[in-house]
C-alpha cells in the first residue's frame, strides 16, 4: 500500500515530540511532512533564558542530528502553512507550497499576549518567545539602563531574571495584588515577593499600566491607573499566552469562546481527521500552558493515529520552577477549592520560606500545596497526591525540616510501581526500576535510557533516591570510585602514592586517571599526599588542590572572609595569649568567639588580612590551629589532677602532649580528640576519634566516637595503659584510620564498616595480627618528624604571602564585605540588609 | 555573555606567572570582579567572580576541574560546578554566571572591555 501524507503544522516543542513519537511507534506506514515557520527546527523553549547565559540555538537544539533525513521526514524550515482546505484536505503554505493529507496535526503553539495599552508598538517593547525575541532583547539592551516587565507570572518572573542577568535595573508590574497568581496564594505571594526583592528586582503590583509614553521614538516611561509614573528603557509583555488558531478558525474548526482549537480525549478537532496538540489545544475548555501537558497530548495523537489507543485525560498543572534563584512550587488544588478541604501552613519568615499543604476532609490524603523558598519536599510531595498515598499521621512532617533520626517512611520505597516519577516524560517507578534492572546503574545512563529528568530536571533527586534503593535490593556493589576521574577507591590510591612514591596530583592522575580532576579528587589526593609525605600544602603543586578551607589556611565564611583558629593546646590558654589574641582581634575588628572546641575563633579576616594577623599571633606564640583542616583538631581535657579534687591523673598535660605529637597530622576526614582526668569524663572524650580517660593505674583508651551528625560513643581499646602503650597504640589506630578510610569518613563511620568489628581492630592494633604495626609507627614518626606550622611557612616567604590577596591587580578590598555591628561587635550583613543600607545611603 | 565582536579594548591585569597553574585569580575590570582561571599550562578562562549561590565574590578561590572533559570550577562555598566556557551551571541548570573575553599576549593575560 502506498503511504499516505502525514501533514503537521508547526515544529516547536509538541510538534517535535509528535513526530518523534510517530517515529517510534509507526512512521512506516506514513509520510511524514511538516511546516516550520521559525527559521530553525524545534528548540527548547523551557530553556530559553539560558541563551543569555552562553547558550547557542544549536545548544537548545530538541531534534538529534540527522533527525529528519535519516527518518525521511519533509521539512520545510522557515514557511508557514496559511491555509487548510478541509475538502480537497490540502495544506497551503506561505511559499506556495500545497500538500495533500490524509491526516493533519495542528501544532502551532501561541503567542504571548499585548494588553491593548497605548504605546505598546514604541521601539523598545519586546515579548519573551523565541531565540529571535531574545536576540532583540539582547541586542537593544546594551543601550538601556531600566528593564520593565509587564505581568508578574510564571514567564514574568524569568524575564525579570533575564533582564537583570543582562545588567538592567529591573521592574516587574504586575496587574493583580500578587505575583504568580495563578499558582500562589496571598500569603505566599508576599514572600515570594520579598525573597525576590532581596535579589534586587523591583515588584509592583496591583498596577494597571495605561500608557507606554516615548521620547525620540524610544520607550521613556509608563504611566499608570493610579497616576504613577516609572522611567524605564525597555519593557517585555508577558501578560499571559493566547493559542495560535487563526488558521483553524479560518478552515471551520471549532474554536473555543476565548480562543483555543476544541479537541476530544483522542486530541482529534471537529474534524476527525485533524488533531491539535500542545499550547493551541483547547481540551474541556482548558488551554494547557506547560510542555509536559503538550507532550502527553503528542503521544495520544501519535498512539491513535496508528491505532493504538491511549487518551488524554487532562493534565496536572504542577510546576516547580526556580525564579530569580527562589525556589516556587505549586501543586495540585493549592487553594483549597476542594469543599472540606484543611491547610497546614508553615511559613518562616527568617528562612523565606512559605509551605503550605492542602489536605482532604479526612486527612488521610493530599490535594495540593504551595512550597516557597525551599521545595526540596515537591517531587515526593506531588507523588503522594498522585497517587493518593495515605499520608502519615502528622501530614506537617512533609514540610517540617526532618526531625532528628525519624523518617517519615513515604520515602520512594512506598511508592507503588505504577506512580509517575517524571511528569515532564511520563515514566514510571516501574520503567525506572526495569532500566536499572537493565544495567542503567549511574543517573546519566538512567536518564538517557528512560528520558526521566530530561525536562524539567525536578524529578531529579526521586530519580536518584530511586537508582540507589535499587542498587540496593539487587544487592549490586555500589561502585567506590573516588569519581570520574579516578576509578580507585581512596584506599587504592593511597597504596599507589605510598607504594610507587608518588609525589603530586599530576603524577597519580597521568599515571592512573583521566580528565583534568574536580573537587572530589583533588581534595582527596591531596590529602593522601600530606598523609604520605607531609610537604608544605601551599606549595604549587599541592595549592591548586586543597579544598575551600585548606587553601588559604582558613575557615571561609558565608561572605568570603575567614575565619583564624589559633592552636591551643588541650585548651590551656595563659592570660597573656589571651591579651595578645584580644588586641589582634581589637586591630583587625574581628569577632571573637570560645569554640566548642575549647579555643578561639577570630572571625571575619578578609583575605588580604590573614597573613598580618598571623604575623601577630606567631610573633605572640601562637600556631596554625587547622581549624581549616582534615587533620587533627583539638585534644580537649579537663583539668585533671593538678586541681579537681576527684582526678586521677594529669589529664591537661597529656592532652598539650597528644595535642602537640598529631599537631597537623592530615586524615580522610577531621580527628578529634580528648583527655578526662577520670571516670566523670568532664572531656567527653568518649564522644572523640580518639579519646583517653585516667585510671587508677593508666589510661583507658577509646576509638571510633563522634559527636556531630550522628553521635555514637567511642569504645574502649585498651585499658590501663601507661603513657608509652597509649601512644604507641595511637599512632596505629591512626594511621590504620588514613591507610583504609574512605573520603571524608570519620573513624566511626569507618569502624561502623569495618568487618569484624572491635575484635579485629584489637587484632591489628595490639596483637599486629598484619605484621603492618612496625610500618604504621614508622610513618607516623615521619609525620611528627617533619611537622611544620603552616602559617609561619607561608608568612616568612613573600612569594607565598602574594596569594593572600582579593585582586591581582588591585591593593583594594573585596568592596561586596560590609559588617555590621551586633552586641558591641562584627557580623556579616545579610542580604536583606544590603537593601536597606543603599537605601538609607541614598 | 561576552562576544569577541563587541569588545573594544584590552586590559592587561597580570602576567601568566600570576596564575600557578589549574588555580585562578581575581582581577577588577572597570569596577567588575573577574575571575581568571588558568586550566592546565596556558588554557585561560574569565568568569564573573560573583558566586549566586552564596551572594559572595569568591569563584576565583574555587577548585579548578573538568567534567566529562569541560572544563569547570567549584564554588568555594557550597560547591556548586561552573562551566568555565560558557558560564553554566552544572548543577542548577537556571544559574549562568557572565562570561568574560580573555587572551594571552606574549605573557600578559588581558580582559576583553566594552566601553
Ligand atoms: C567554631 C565551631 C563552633 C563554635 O562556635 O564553637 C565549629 C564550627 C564549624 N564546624 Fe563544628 N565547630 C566546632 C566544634 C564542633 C564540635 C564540638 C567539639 O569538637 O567538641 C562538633 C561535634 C563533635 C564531633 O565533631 O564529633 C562539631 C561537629 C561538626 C560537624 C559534624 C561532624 C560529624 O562527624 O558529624 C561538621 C561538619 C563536617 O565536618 O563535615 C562541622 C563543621 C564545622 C564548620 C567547619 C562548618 C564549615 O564548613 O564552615 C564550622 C566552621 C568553623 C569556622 O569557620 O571557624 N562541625 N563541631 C567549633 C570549633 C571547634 C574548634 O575549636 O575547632
Ligand atoms: C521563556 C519560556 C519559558 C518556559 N518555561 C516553561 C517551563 O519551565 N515549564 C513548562 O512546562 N513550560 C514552559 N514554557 C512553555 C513551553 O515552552 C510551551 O508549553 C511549549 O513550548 C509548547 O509547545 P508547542 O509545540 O505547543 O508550542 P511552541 O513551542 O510555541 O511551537 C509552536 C511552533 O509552531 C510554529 N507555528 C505556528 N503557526 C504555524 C504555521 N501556521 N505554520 C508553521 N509553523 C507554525 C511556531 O512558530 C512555533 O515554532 C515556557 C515558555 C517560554 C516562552
Ligand atoms: S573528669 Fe574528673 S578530674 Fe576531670 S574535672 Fe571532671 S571530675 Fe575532675
Ligand atoms: S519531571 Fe520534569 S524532568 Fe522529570
Amino acid at each position: 500500500m502506498a503511504k499516505q501524507n502525514l501533514v503537521v503544522i508547526g515544529n516547536g516543542m509538541v510538534g517535535h515530540k509528535f513526530l518523534e513519537k510517530m517515529v517510534e511507534t509507526g512512521s512506516d506506514d506514513w509520510n511524514l511532512i511538516t511546516f516550520c515557520e521559525e527559521s530553525r527546527v524545534a528548540y527548547d523553549r523551557v530553556n530559553l533564558s539560558t541563551f543569555f547565559a552562553g547558550k547557542t540555538a544549536e545548544d537548545l537544539s530538541l531534534v538529534e542530528p540527522n533527525f529528519y533525513q535519516n527518518n525521511q521526514i519533509q521539512i520545510h524550515i522557515g514557511d508557514k502553512a496559511v491555509r487548510i482546505d478541509r475538502d480537497a484536505k490540502q495544506v497551503i503554505s506561505e511559499k506556495g507550497i500545497t500538500i495533500n493529507y490524509e491526516k493533519l496535526v495542528l501544532a502551532t503553539g501561541s503567542f504571548p499576549f499585548v494588553p491593548p495599552i497605548q504605546g505598546k508598538d514604541t521601539q523598545g517593547t519586546f515579548v519573551y518567545r523565541t531565540i529571535e525575541d531574545l536576540e532583540a532583547i539582547g541586542a537593544y539592551a546594551k543601550s538601556c539602563k531600566v528593564g520593565v516587565v509587564v505581568g508578574g507570572g510564571l514567564l514574568g518572573l524569568e524575564c525579570a531574571n533575564a533582564l537583570q542577568n543582562l545588567g538592567l535595573e529591573t521592574h516587574v508590574v504586575e496587574f493583580m495584588p500578587r505575583l504568580m497568581p495563578v499558582q500562589v496564594d496571598d500569603a505566599g505571594g508576599i514572600l515570594l515577593k520579598q525573597n525576590i526583592e532581596k535579589i534586587g528586582v523591583q515588584v509592583h503590583t496591583s498596577k494597571s499600566t495605561t500608557e507606554i509614553v516615548s521620547e525620540n521614538n524610544r520607550v521613556h516611561k509608563m504611566r499608570f491607573a493610579d497616576g504613577t509614573e516609572l522611567l524605564t528603557d525597555l519593557i517585555v509583555f508577558s501578560a499571559g499566552i493566547r493559542p495560535r488558531d487563526a488558521i483553524a478558525r479560518s478552515c471551520g474548526l471549532m474554536v473555543g469562546d476565548r480562543g483555543g482549537i476544541v479537541i476530544n480525549e483522542n486530541c482529534q478537532t471537529s474534524d476527525a481527521d485533524v488533531y491539535a496538540i500542545g499550547e493551541c489545544a483547547l481540551y474541556q475548555n482548558r488551554i494547557y500552558g506547560l510542555v509536559a501537558p503538550g507532550y502527553t497530548m503528542a503521544t495520544v495523537a501519535a498512539d491513535h493515529i496508528c491505532g493504538h489507543h491511549s487518551q488524554f485525560a487532562g493534565a496536572d498543572m504542577s510546576t516547580k520552577l526556580k525564579l530569580l534563584g527562589v525556589d516556587v512550587a505549586s501543586f495540585g488544588d493549592a487553594f483549597a477549592k476542594t469543599p472540606g478541604a484543611r491547610e497546614i501552613t508553615i511559613a518562616d519568615a527568617i528562612q523565606g520560606t512559605y509551605k503550605k499543604l492542602v489536605i482532604d476532609q479526612s486527612g488521610k490524603t493530599l490535594l495540593g500545596g504551595i512550597l516557597i523558598g525551599e521545595a526540596s519536599a515537591y517531587g515526593n510531595l506531588l507523588q503522594l497526591m498522585q497517587n493518593q498515598i495515605t499520608l502519615p499521621p502528622h501530614p506537617e512532617d512533609l514540610i517540617l525540616p526532618a526531625r532528628s533520626g525519624h523518617s517519615t517512611g513515604m520515602g520512594v520505597d512506598s511508592f507503588p510501581d505504577t506512580t509517575q516519577i517524571c511528569s515532564c516524560n511520563n515514566v514510571t517507578k516501574a520503567a525506572i526500576c526495569e532500566a536499572v534492572q537493565q544495567g542503567a546503574t549511574d543517573i546519566g545512563t538512567l536518564k538517557q535510557c528512560t528520558k526521566a529528568g530530561t525536562g524539567c530536571g525536578g524529578c531529579v533527586p526521586l530519580v536518584a533516591d530511586l537508582l540507589k534503593s535499587e542498587l540496593k535490593k539487587a544487592g549490586i556493589e555500589v561502585k567506590n570510585h573516588l569519581c570520574e576521574h579516578f576509578a580507585f577507591s581512596r584506599q587504592e590510591l593511597y597504596h599507589l602514592v605510598r607504594s610507587q612514591k608518588i609525589q603530586t596530583f599530576d603524577q597519580l592522575l597521568q599515571t592512573h586517571g583521566t580528565g583534568r580532576g574536580c573537587e572530589i579528587c583533588k581534595p582527596a589526593v591531596a590529602s593522601i599526599l600530606a598523609s604520605a609525605w607531609n610537604d608544605y600544602v601551599l606549595d604549587p603543586p599541592h595549592a591548586g588542590l586543597q579544598d575551600t578551607n585548606d587553601a588559604y589556611l582558613a575557615n571561609i565564611q558565608r561572605d568570603g572572609t575567614y575565619s583564624v583558629v589559633p592552636r591551643v593546646p588541650g585548651g590551656e590558654l595563659t592570660p597573656d595569649q589571651l591579651i595578645a589574641l584580644g588586641q589582634v582581634a581589637k586591630e583587625f575588628g574581628l569577632y571573637t568567639k570560645i569554640t566548642g572546641g575549647q579555643r578561639v575563633d577570630l572571625f571575619g579576616a578578609r583575605i588580604e588580612q590573614l597573613p598580618l594577623i598571623w604575623k601577630q599571633l606567631i610573633d605572640a606564640g601562637f600556631e596554625s590551629g587547622h581549624a581549616y583542616g582534615k587533620a587533627l583538631r583539638t585534644v580537649k581535657s579537663c583539668v585533671g589532677s593538678t586541681w579537681c579534687r576527684f582526678g586521677v591523673q594529669d589529664s591537661t598535660s597529656l592532652a598539650i602532649e597528644v595535642e602537640l605529637r598529631y599537631r597537623g597530622l592530615r586524615a580522610p576526614h577531621k580527628i578529634k580528640s580528648a583527655v578526662s582526668g577520670c571516670t566523670r569524663e568532664c572531656a567527653e572524650a568518649q564522644s572523640k576519634d580518639f579519646g583517653i580517660i585516667a585510671t587508677e593505674k593508666g589510661w583507658n583508651l577509646y576509638v571510633c566516637g563522634n559527636g556531630g551528625m550522628k553521635p555514637q560513643h567511642a569504645q574502649l581499646l585498651a585499658a590501663d595503659l601507661d603513657k608509652e602503650t597509649l601512644i604507641r597504640y595511637i599512632d596505629r589506630f591512626l594511621m590504620f584510620y588514613i591507610r583504609t578510610a574512605n573520603r571524608l569518613e570519620r573513624t566511626a563511620t569507618w569502624f561502623n564498616k569495618l568487618e569484624g568489628g572491635m575484635d579485629y581492630l584489637k587484632q591489628v592494633i595490639l596483637e599486629d595480627s598484619l605484621g603492618i604495626c612496625a610500618e604504621l609507627e614508622a610513618e607516623m614518626a615521619h609525620q611528627v618528624k617533619t611537622y611544620a606550622c603552616e602559617w609561619k611557612t607561608t608568612i616568612e616567604d613573600p612569594a607565598k604571602v602574594r596569594r593572600f590577596r582579593h585582586f591581582v591587580n588591585s591593593d583594594d578590598s573585596d568592596p561586596n564585605i560590609v559588617q555590621i555591628e551586633e552586641r558591641g561587635q562584627n557580623r556579616p550583613i545579610y542580604e536583606h540588609e544590603r537593601q536597606l543600607i543603599s537605601l538609607t545611603r541614598n | 555573555m561576552h562576544s569577541l565582536s563587541t569588545v573594544k579594548s584590552w586590559l592587561t591585569v597580570c602576567t601568566l606567572d600570576d596564575i600557578a597553574p589549574n588555580t585562578g585569580v581575581c582581577a577588577l575590570v572597570e569596577g567588575q570582579q573577574v575571575a581568571i582561571f588558568r586550566v592546565g599550562e596556558d588554557e585561560l578562562y574569565a568568569i564573573d567572580n560573583f558566586d549566586p549561590f552564596s551572594n559572595a565574590y569568591v569563584l576565583a578561590r574555587g577548585i579548578v576541574g573538568d567534567r566529562g572533559g569541560i572544563p569547570k570550577v567549584a564554588s568555594p562555598i557550597y560547591k556548586q560546578n561552573f562551566n568555565l566556557r560558557t558560564g553554566e551551571c552544572f548543577d542548577d541548570p537556571s544559574v549562568t554566571v557572565k562570561t568574560f573575553a580573555v587572551q594571552r599576549v606574549d605573557h600578559q593575560v588581558q580582559i576583553g572591555c566594552h566601553e
